[in-house]
């Protein structure tokens, strides 16, 4: 390789990673801007409320099968190694701990970004594209206060929701197929679930986790909605974006959040 | 005293990049309750225009002054103060398709007004029977024609009774009748509120019926002004080809090509 062409590469990624660094900068700024403007979402609150039903009630179909199978699925997979150990009365800790502490926030996350944040940044890029967004600009209406802080809220406050009820859902199924079908003792699924899950150990990190989610999966939704390029194709991609990157960073900030709750703070 | 005209251009110039000027040395003046066409042919910067005006773009030289501010100078408070005393109807309307036709007119009031809702269903029917589209209050934009969703969109930018109306090409895609229905109103509204209107088209033949006063633009500059009988008599070459819809003149009716005998394959060895 010549010292020209190893030049443009290395040109070339700097480049791309300033412009990524750009972006992040660009975006914190616009949710600083957001925080700021929240005041209409929050005095105005039945906004939000409508942003709730939007983006919480609408996706509670999705939410509730995907928790019931889950759990349905960690039953199975459960007891079939449980029982090897002769463990099979220690499912019901298996399926809640598994479900508050990961599968909860995380699966519910990644199915609130593919069903909300996509349609909340596919609604917001098409307001711009057919100058919606520019129509209350000219009416001394800001469009970051009236459209996206209530989106934003209303996500935030839907995912922990969302979570919590995908992991009711979850223990509902794993309760289904590891008692009622497979016959484990109920007594024993209840009690030794009820004595090991911890409230501030394990309940509350996966509230905190999911509230961290919604947060950022909201954030990368309204951003690439109101930065889209005004156009089919740039509404197109931005909701892609939306998607992708919410998938990633859910998975890296649960990395990065299980490391900080669950390393070295239990006994 | 005269009185200071509504929009005051002075000496702007503009570009979104620095080696690439869009808007070149303009000058111009509104007076109040005038309708004034800035027209030319489509690239030429009069939507730029538009948006110093709208105080979405601050320029790069000279001074904008609209309803007595300095628009470059007003913080985002300052500018939406001034916002509130203009409506903008935009090309194709804009109207909010989450929201019904008695909604979208509500829409500036609820936000601005503090009115309680039965004045806002009066002042609403008001502004809709002004456009004649009373009965239409129930529907969903999605359920309009095009010229009914551009009368809904002007019902909508005269709702807090502006002083001032900004139109972005407002004949575009129209019918003869919603045409004829579109002009009529913008006369029959500016002379009724009191305001005055600035209509940036290219729709250069139709605009020549209901201005007053008429902006040429060419390439970022002002080529000529006056009113609709000076312009369609101006001896501008270019105004000339564009009022007479001339296919050839100072714009080629041929892109730049080489020779066409060669192209031909005609040319003597």
């Amino acid at each position: 390789m010549s010292l020209a062409t190893l030049r443009a590469r290395i040109e070339r990624l700097g480049a791309a990673m300033s412009s990524h660094v750009w972006r992040i900068g660009y975006a914190s700024r616009f949710l600083f801007y957001m925080l700021v403007h929240s005041g209409t979402a929050l005095k105005r609150f039945h906004l939000t409320i409508a942003e709730i039903y939007f983006a919480g009630v609408l996706s509670l179909i999705i939410i509730l099968v995907s928790g019931l199978f889950v759990g349905m699925v960690l039953g199975l997979q459960g007891y079939e190694t449980l029982q090897r150990f002769g463990a099979s009365e220690s499912l019901g800790v298996l399926v809640a701990l598994s479900l508050v502490r990961e599968l909860g926030p995380v699966v519910a996350g990644l199915l609130f970004a593919s069903r909300a944040g996509s349609a909340i940044t596919a609604e917001i890029g098409l307001m711009k594209a057919t100058e919606q967004l520019s129509a209350m600009e000219m009416m001394a209406v800001d469009p970051v206060a009236r459209v996206v802080a209530p989106r934003f809220w209303g996500g935030v406050i839907s995912m922990p929701l969302l979570a919590a009820l995908f992991s009711a859902m979850g223990v509902f199924g794993g309760y289904l197929v590891g008692v009622q079908l497979i016959g484990v003792d109920a007594g024993a699924f209840w009690s030794q679930m009820q004595a090991a899950v911890d409230l501030r150990n394990d309940i509350l990190n996966g509230v905190y986790k999911s509230i961290v989610f919604g947060i950022a999966v909201t954030w990368i939704a309204v951003f690439e909605g109101y930065d889209a390029v005004p156009t089919a194709e740039g509404v197109s991609r931005a909701t892609t974006r939306t998607v992708v990157t919410s998938s990633l960073a859910i998975l890296a900030l649960d990395f990065v959040l299980t490391a900080l709750m669950f390393t070295g703070t239990e006994k | 005293m005269p009185q200071e005209p509504i929009v005051e251009i002075r000496n702007v110039s503009f570009g979104y990049e620095a080696a690439r000027p869009v808007l070149r040395d303009i000058d111009l003046a509104i007076e109040r309750g005038a309708v004034v066409g800035i027209m030319g042919q489509s690239g030429c910067g009069k939507t730029t225009l538009l948006r110093i005006i709208m105080g979405a773009l601050a320029p790069t030289r000279g001074e904008a002054r609209v309803l007595g501010h300095a628009t470059a100078e007003l913080e985002r408070d300052g500018l939406y103060a001034m916002r509130r005393k203009m409506g903008m109807l935009f090309q194709f309307g804009a109207l909010f398709t989450d929201m019904s036709v008695f909604e979208n007119v509500a829409f500036p009031m609820r936000e601005h007004g503090g009115l309680p809702e039965e004045v806002i269903h009066d002042l609403v029917m008001l502004k809709l029977q002004a456009v004649g589209l009373r009965g239409a209050a129930h529907l969903r934009p999605t359920e309009l024609s095009g010229g009914m969703a551009r009368r809904v969109a002007l019902a909508r930018s005269i709702a807090l009774d502006p002083q001032l109306i900004l139109y972005d090409e407002p004949f575009t895609g129209l019918d003869p009748i919603s045409f004829g229905v579109i002009v009529r109103l913008i006369r029959e509204l500016n002379d009724s509120l009191g305001a005055t209107s600035v209509i940036v088209t290219h729709d250069v033949q139709e605009a020549l019926g209901v201005v007053d006063y008429v902006y040429f633009m060419a390439a970022g500059r002002v080529i000529a002004k006056g009113t609709p009988d000076e312009i369609r008599s101006s001896p501008e070459p270019f105004v000339n080809q564009f009022v007479n819809g001339k296919p050839d003149g100072p714009v080629p009716f041929h892109y730049p090509a080489p020779d066409y005998r060669a192209d031909l394959e005609l040319a003597p060895a």
